[in-house]
């Protein structure tokens, strides 16, 4: 009876991952296709891997994307780490409101996150327009860009600000787990604060951090609508180009970028948790 | 010591008060406010004209988040009880997807499901198509002069979008009620058998109550993108189901160029998520971490 449950159980399950995997493998398979089309096999081929490096506005927007992600991530475990750390040591009263500003990016629409700020950016460049004019006019020494626009600055500052609760929301439980006289202790001792905050808290709040730092990639990889709104037209991610073509055909050179990135992520993945597992291991056996 | 480290926050919430809030409070002023300036609630009356879309909007997210539930409750619930080993494989792999960037997997469901795609090609393969044009004939009002189909319309219609949102937003449903099952206490479950509960009763007495507060963060995470995307519509729905979010894009980078009437459209849209947020927080007090991934 228990053993018919597993099996139906395993069953459902594996059907929602070709349900979730289906589209992905058939973007894989078709980066190999000889001909053009996404639905037509016309054999094996490398050719789109090759005129994929030769096309400037896909790698362009490769560049883009990575070094969007990758910024903000560092920027945003950074700044969202030591956020925590002063949510943490608030008293409730004043960190309730707080979380709920902190929770907002996170729960509202992609879409009126991306407007809002847009909206805000735009607003903020007609100030400065008229401060530099004057400014610039007022006298010689320096003269200051006067018309800014939205681009790879503003599309930063977006995902920053997307990633940020993410890394507090990861690091923040860790910080509540962790022994509250384990502070005082190592202060006690003789730790200035900075000592303090580097050999007791940093360390055990780690993983808290690590996991962080993983979801906000994700997020700035799998954002298209916050992007769009904020980066203009200057700067494009690759989902921004990606949309740009759907309105007319989508080159197979969109898969092969896709199943390359996509098989670097699975082998860091794969790398990372079977170091993990090894390492579990290790301890296991050790305590055993 | 511990107030000492508060002073960690300052800069966070100085970018808080510059990011998140001012661009919010701009565009309630916009939201009010008439094309020359001054204070107006057109925008708001404006919004009648677009009944259809709100409708379409709520009908199609609604039925996209009861798929979702309907999957993902007994997913996350089966993984919960799989071994150790196995979940950290089903976590990787329900997070996976989201690597390949949202568009992409989006414009996959594109190739599967058009006119002459896989598909299509399938069915035909099968016989399914000439089976269906064979059964239509004979239940035809005039068999003489039907017209046989030659693929199932399947992109550009409600469906596909409702497919596109599951598709898209089903691992948002997935973790946060994993998240919640996976912490029950087990000795909870324990007592509750010993006490003579069947397996049913154990599920619906113990366990779908404490997993609730995951349900309502899945349900509000899977809603709110549902209700607010443009471009699943767009590129699924073939332009002929403009959703809530289609209408916000043009009138700001589209054709229909009117700020103050997206802004309003985006305040109805805040609204919706404080209320999810609301309710949340009445069922789940302190579940923050049901929230995250």
């Amino acid at each position: 009876m228990k053993r018919k449950g597993t099996f139906l159980s395993r069953l459902f399950m594996a059907l929602v991952f070709v349900f979730l995997y289906a589209p992905i493998a058939l973007l894989i398979i078709f980066s190999f296709n000889a001909g053009s089309s996404n639905t037509v096999w016309k054999g094996f081929s490398l050719d789109w891997y090759g005129k994929l490096f030769h096309n400037r506005l896909i790698m362009q927007s490769v560049y883009t994307t990575l070094l969007v992600s990758l910024l903000a991530t560092v920027i945003a475990t950074v700044a969202g780490t030591f956020a925590a750390i002063g949510f943490y040591a608030m008293r409730r009263r004043v960190r309730q409101p707080l979380m709920t500003v902190n929770n907002i990016p996170m729960m509202n629409a992609d879409i009126v996150t991306g407007v809002s700020l847009c909206l805000f950016f735009v607003a903020v460049f007609n100030g400065w327009h008229g401060f530099a004019v004057w400014f610039n006019q007022a006298q010689r020494l320096f003269i200051l860009e006067e018309n800014l626009h939205l681009g790879f600055g503003t599309l930063l500052i977006a995902h920053i600000g997307f990633n940020i609760p993410y890394v507090i929301l990861s690091v923040g439980p860790k910080l509540r787990q962790m022994d509250k006289n384990l502070v005082d202790a190592a202060q006690d001792l003789g730790c200035t604060w900075m000592q303090a905050f580097r050999k007791v808290i940093l360390p055990e709040i780690m993983p808290g951090i690590v996991s962080g730092a993983l979801t906000a990639f994700t997020m700035s990889i799998d954002d298209f609508v916050i992007s769009y709104f904020t980066a203009g037209s200057s700067a494009s991610t690759l989902a921004m180009t990606i949309y740009g073509m759907t309105k007319k055909r989508v080159s197979p050179q969109i898969n092969a970028i896709s199943t390359l990135l996509f098989l670097t992520v699975l082998i860091l993945l794969a790398i990372v948790n079977l170091r993990e597992a090894r390492q579990e291991r290790l301890s296991a056996r050790r305590a055993g | 010591m511990k107030h000492k480290l508060s002073r960690f926050a300052i800069p966070y919430v100085v970018w808080m008060a510059l990011f998140v809030v001012a661009p919010i409070l701009l565009v309630v002023v916009y939201a009010f406010s008439s094309a020359n300036g001054g204070f107006t609630l057109a925008n708001f009356a404006r919004m009648r004209t677009y009944t259809v879309v709100f409708t379409r909007s709520f009908k199609l997210a609604i039925i996209a988040t009861a798929v979702c539930l309907l999957i993902g409750y007994p997913v996350s619930y089966m993984m919960s009880r799989e071994g150790e080993r196995f979940q950290r494989v089903a976590m990787v792999l329900i997070m996976l997807p989201m690597w390949m960037n949202f568009l992409l997997r989006t414009y996959s469901w594109m190739s599967i499901l058009e006119n002459n795609g896989l598909l299509n090609q399938f069915f035909q393969h099968i016989g399914l198509i000439s089976l269906y044009n064979q059964i239509a004939a004979r239940f035809a009002a005039d068999p003489a002069a039907y017209v046989p189909i030659t693929h199932f319309q399947m992109i550009g219609t409600p469906g596909a979008v409702v497919l596109g949102m599951v598709y898209n937003y089903l691992p948002f449903m997935i973790l946060p009620i994993y998240s919640v099952i996976i912490k029950l206490d087990a000795s909870l479950i324990e007592a509750a058998r010993d006490l003579g509960a069947s397996t049913v009763q154990v599920f619906r007495r113990v366990i779908l109550p404490l997993s609730l507060p995951g349900v309502l963060s899945g349900i509000t995470m899977v809603f709110v993108p549902s209700v607010s995307t443009f471009a699943i519509s767009k590129m699924l729905g073939g332009g002929t189901e403009m959703l809530l979010g289609d209408l916000i894009e043009q009138q700001f980078l589209g054709g229909a160029y009117n700020p103050q009437l997206g802004a309003a459209i985006s305040l109805v849209m805040m609204v919706i998520v404080v209320v999810c947020m609301v309710v949340m927080n009445r069922f789940g007090e302190g579940e923050e971490q049901a929230v995250m991934l």
